[in-house]
């Protein structure tokens, strides 16, 4: 189902004058409104009377996730205080968190968005929709509650966790519809299978899994396990939360809701855009924010973009699922982690020295299994094993408690772990995304 | 009447408790009493050994973690019995033992047992209020 066929089949030309028009007023807007886009734009000369065509965005600056935490909490405020009715962040895990404040018409653009993506995964009114993304601060859990009232279709704002009421729930109110996070899918399809809960027998037939990389071959696997169809979906809270880009019945591709977030592929070295259909890293600019829109923003995600027409007969441009990222980010079960806080929880930990290496694998019930090796202080050594053990559990504590992900921790010698002169290795990633 | 006893810290790697034992060999020292305590991520090594100064300064040169412990080397019967006997004295007192482990001695019905006691010097009043003998060279 294409939830708004005016704006996602629109022509390229019509699509292209109506991005044009916004790109515009909000050039205008930032600059009048957001000193810190003021500077930026005064710095490279550069006014929205320099904005003739689409191309002329390469003409404007980027704004960065530092930016971003530089203007913490509310720098980036393009609105008085009062428009704003909602207020979004990340978990600022490795500083301050990243905030997106929404006004009125900032939270109708998210329905719309969300109600898109759903409705590319196939869900009318006539669906009951499981929703076990997080609620909270977190926009998951919101953004694809708002998606489903937009289309009409009934809620379960379940949240995450508590698996065993999840599937009493499913069974019993005839979910049709599940949205969570690939890794948690899969876990409650383990977890049902040890119930003996056949989901297959279920009347729910689809999904939409984002908030973490998956694969193609993860996607089969929760397919199968459910008799059901799995959508990938495509989002971030710095952009509105989810509801950025989303797979249709195709499965070929994530559709950009492009009249909405302007979408540019460049290479993140030199800045400049990349030939159509080749990789690099995804920009997007919030055509029509109100409340923290951002002009070319740098989201790190790695993929390149889609032009053939796609058989659901949406014109918006689709970006291939992603391919990793530009930095050492890595985002174990839907948690942004970097290994520089782990280095800074490290710092504080007795009888650890600040070496460490995270392994990453997913393991036979795939999800993120991360492994922590540590090295132990020679002075901090002791014959005794219940004294290293229970350094390991103190680190397994420290680290639930910072990250918000369990890590296993693994002792190793001093000195062992290979030490290198430029970029320490920190990360070896043996998922296979 | 404390002996000294070397812990080395063992990766669960293969190969790792060779590379100990080769250090030793070629710092000629002799072995006494060997165990391991080991967990699924790593072990510990424990010797008691002839040398103990050299084996350490040998052992940290080949870049392995070590620690010297105080531990009591018991030299009891090698008889049923004779390990029951010195377990009860200690659990009478209440003095906990951390972990044990058994060499075999030159002499003919003698054993040796390796104590790391939680209160040493409790534990060695009663090693000596009790008459047992302790060995104190290897």
């Amino acid at each position: 189902m294409i939830f708004n066929p005016e704006h996602e089949c629109m022509s390229t030309e019509a699509r292209k004058k109506l991005q044009l028009a916004n790109l515009k007023n909000l050039v205008e807007k930032l600059y009048t409104d957001v000193p810190f886009y003021r500077k930026k734009m005064d710095a490279l000369g550069i006014t929205s009377r320099d904005i003739h065509t689409l191309e002329d965005i390469e003409k404007l600056p980027f704004t960065t996730k530092d930016d971003l935490r530089e203007n913490y909490p509310r720098g980036m405020l393009a609105c008085p205080k009062d428009r704003i009715v909602e207020v979004h962040m990340s978990s600022g895990t490795t500083g301050k968190p990243v905030v997106d404040e929404y006004t009125q018409k900032d939270i109708d653009i998210w329905r719309e968005a969300m109600a898109r993506t759903l409705a590319g995964g196939g869900c009318t009114k006539d669906d009951i929709v499981q929703n076990c993304y997080g609620y909270g601060l977190f926009t998951g859990g919101p953004g694809a509650h708002y998606g489903a009232m937009n289309i009409g279709a009934e809620v379960l704002p379940m949240s995450s966790g508590n698996t065993a009421r999840q599937l009493m729930v499913m069974q019993d109110f005839g979910t049709t519809m599940l949205t969570c996070t690939p890794s948690y899918a899969l876990y409650m399809a383990e977890e049902a299978a040890e119930a003996g809960v056949d989901l297959k027998t279920l009347p729910l037939n689809k999904g939409c899994f984002g908030a973490e990389p998956w694969s193609e071959n993860m996607r089969k696997e929760i397919e199968a396990r459910y008799g059901m169809k799995a959508y990938d979906i495509y989002g971030l809270t710095e952009i509105i939360g989810p509801g950025v880009a989303f797979e249709c019945e195709a499965q070929e591709g994530l559709h950009v809701n492009e009249d909405l977030f302007y979408p540019e592929i460049i290479n993140p070295e030199t800045g400049k855009h990349v030939p159509r259909g080749e990789k690099g890293e995804l920009v997007f600019t919030t055509l029509t924010k109100e409340g923290t829109p951002l002009l070319r923003y740098r989201t790190r995600d790695i993929t390149y973009f889609m032009d053939e027409p796609c058989s659901c007969g949406r014109t918006t441009v689709r970006m291939h699922r992603l391919f990793g990222r530009t930095d050492d980010m890595l985002i174990i079960r839907g948690v942004n982690v970097f290994p520089s806080q782990i280095e800074h929880a490290l710092f504080g930990i007795e009888g650890t020295e600040p070496q460490y290496l995270i392994v990453v694998n997913r393991g036979d019930t795939h999800l993120d299994e991360v492994e922590l090796q540590v090295e132990v202080k020679q002075e901090f050594f002791s014959d005794e094993t219940k004294k290293l053990e229970a350094l390991r559990t103190k680190i397994e504590g420290v680290m639930k408690s910072k990250l918000q992900i369990g890590l296993k921790v693994k002792l190793v010698e001093p000195k062992t772990i290979e030490r290198s002169i430029g970029k320490a290795k920190r990360v070896i990633d043996n998922r296979k995304i | 009447m404390q002996i000294k006893q070397i812990s080395v810290f063992l990766e669960n790697n293969a190969g790792r408790l060779a590379d100990v034992t080769k250090v030793l060999a070629e710092a000629a020292i002799n072995i006494r009493a060997i165990s391991i305590a080991d967990t699924a991520d790593f072990g510990i090594l424990r010797l008691i050994v002839d040398k103990s100064d050299a084996a350490i300064s040998a052992l940290n040169k080949a870049a392995f973690t070590t620690r010297l412990t105080d531990v009591v080397a018991v030299e009891i019967g090698d008889t049923p019995g004779c390990l029951a006997k010195v377990m009860e004295l200690f659990q009478k007192s209440k003095v906990n033992i951390e972990y044990l482990y058994a060499s075999l001695e030159g002499k003919v019905g003698k054993a040796v047992v390796i104590f790391k006691l939680e209160n040493l010097e409790q534990g060695l009043k009663i090693i000596t209020d009790n008459g047992l003998s302790m060995v104190d060279k290897f």
